[in-house]
């Protein structure tokens, strides 16, 4: 489970978070809608320590993230991240770059990880792209690869950060069928994104973010079919 | 008697100039290189306290020829009675000289990478030095090997200047044969063909990995 409390987080003098609260449960998909700056990101990185927090505290299965006595690294092997900008390690082939964490991080030897990397890229749709460098693939191809590298460490959580927003639109739809596909095997996620449509599809929950504060929180159908606030009707307007 | 033509014994001669030349290259560049790689990395990711002092150091190895630079360390090591050869006393001013310009390659090459690409690394749960020698290394690596070559190439060159402290090395040997033999033009054309025998195959090495690695960006 994933307990925001009061979460409050600036950069200098720019407060980015307000004061967020929220609770995640095991197996839930909870998608996270808001314009640009609204502090959507941010929370993602707060939460698996990316980032520090200014007040508030942050829960990873009862951890504090942001205690001094949490060994982040430990934390982050159960939290999957994946970034809006999919940051293949360009002098790995695909296969590397998905093997290296278990290697490094987990200690598995090179035929356990390739076992791991194998059967993740396979599940993705790149098996056929396992000695490619990362430059020879779509950006499509490099997010769900990028995908691939974050469940190869078998983590109970998955945050996707605007996974979609720097892809082509054609290759939209590849990268949605993967999450789509992760959310039908039961992952638990944060989600982050654009994709209004989406988000109603395949959500328990969705929550509206709008300077810095959750503005609205509850069944898709209730908050992207039936707003409240007129934060969220103006946003769902414009982009709808 | 007294020989005007060039012998063989010139030939060997200046062979064994070119064999200084590159002993002295190889300990300036492999001690620049480690030393430039220490304070490359330092002046990458250590505050301005630490870094400004390194800095300015390595600025003064830059901005000083490196004529002065041996005849001083040469003379002060007569003054201090150190009991190091002069051969000593140019591999180690060298080496300096090497590590000051190779620091800045290669904490360029280490800017160079993308702070995202590295948060990618820690959100995998890597330790910060785990990021350091499978993502950063690597990568800088490709940045910096150009840079790095032609520093090489510059160093195997700059040795020339090593004959001002009494090193015979492969210019020294050319000009003492020249003195004898008196065809300047003809004993430099064959010493600037040794520089180029031995500088060749250096920047075929770097060509040939960089474009090994292009195909794959």
């Amino acid at each position: 489970m994933i307990e925001l409390k009061d979460v409050r987080k600036s950069f200098g003098s720019l407060e980015v978070l307000k004061g967020v609260s929220l609770t995640v449960q095991k197996g839930e998909v909870l998608s996270v809608i808001g314009g640009s700056g609204s502090g959507k990101s941010t929370m993602l990185m707060c939460i698996n320590g990316l980032e520090p927090i200014q007040g508030g505290q942050i829960l990873v299965d009862g951890t504090d993230v942001h205690a001094r006595s949490t060994d982040l690294n430990k934390l982050r092997q159960k939290i999957g991240i994946v970034f809006q900008q999919w940051n293949a390690f360009p002098h790995l082939t695909v296969l590397d770059n998905v093997m290296l964490a278990p290697r490094k991080v987990l200690g598995k030897s090179k035929k356990e990880a390739e076992e791991i990397a194998v059967k993740q890229l396979t599940h993705v749709g790149l098996g056929e792209k396992l000695k490619v460098y990362p430059s020879k693939l779509s950006g499509g191809q490099q997010q769900r690869m990028a995908i691939a590298r974050a469940l190869a460490m078998s983590p109970d959580y998955m945050l996707f950060d605007e996974v979609t927003s720097a892809l082509d639109p054609q290759l939209v739809g590849e990268v949605l069928d993967t999450l789509k596909m992760l959310s039908e095997e039961g992952m638990t996620m944060i989600l982050v994104t654009h994709e209004i449509r989406f988000a109603r599809d395949v959500s328990d929950r969705v929550a509206f973010f709008h300077k810095g504060l959750i503005h609205e929180i509850g069944a898709p159908d209730q908050v992207i079919g039936n707003p409240q606030r007129p934060e969220t009707i103006d946003f769902l307007k414009s982009v709808l | 008697m007294f020989e005007t033509s060039l012998t063989w014994n010139d030939i060997l001669f200046l062979l064994q100039g070119a064999g200084t030349t590159l002993t002295i290259t190889f300990w300036a560049v492999l001690g620049g290189t480690i030393l430039g790689m220490l304070f490359g990395l330092i002046r990458a990711t250590s505050p301005w306290w630490v870094n400004a002092p390194i800095g300015f150091v390595l600025d003064i190895l830059r901005s000083v020829p490196l004529l002065i630079q041996f005849v001083l360390a040469n003379s002060f090591k007569s003054i201090l009675k150190l009991q190091v050869s002069a051969f000593t006393v140019g591999c180690v001013v060298l080496a300096l000289y090497t590590a000051a310009y190779c620091a800045e390659i290669v904490r360029g090459g280490i800017l160079a990478v993308p702070p995202t690409t590295r948060r990618a690394a820690r959100s995998l749960g890597m330790t910060y030095t785990q990021d350091l020698t499978n993502i950063v290394f690597p990568m800088a690596l490709r940045v910096a090997l150009p840079s790095w070559i032609g520093l090489t190439l510059g160093v195997m060159k700059d040795t020339a200047l090593v004959l001002w402290i009494g090193i015979v090395e492969l210019l020294r040997a050319s000009q003492v044969i020249v003195t004898r033999i008196q065809e300047p033009l003809f004993v430099l054309s064959i010493a600037g063909l040794i520089y180029f025998l031995m500088s060749f195959p250096i920047a075929r090495l770097g060509a040939q990995l960089e474009k090994r690695w292009r195909e794959n960006d």
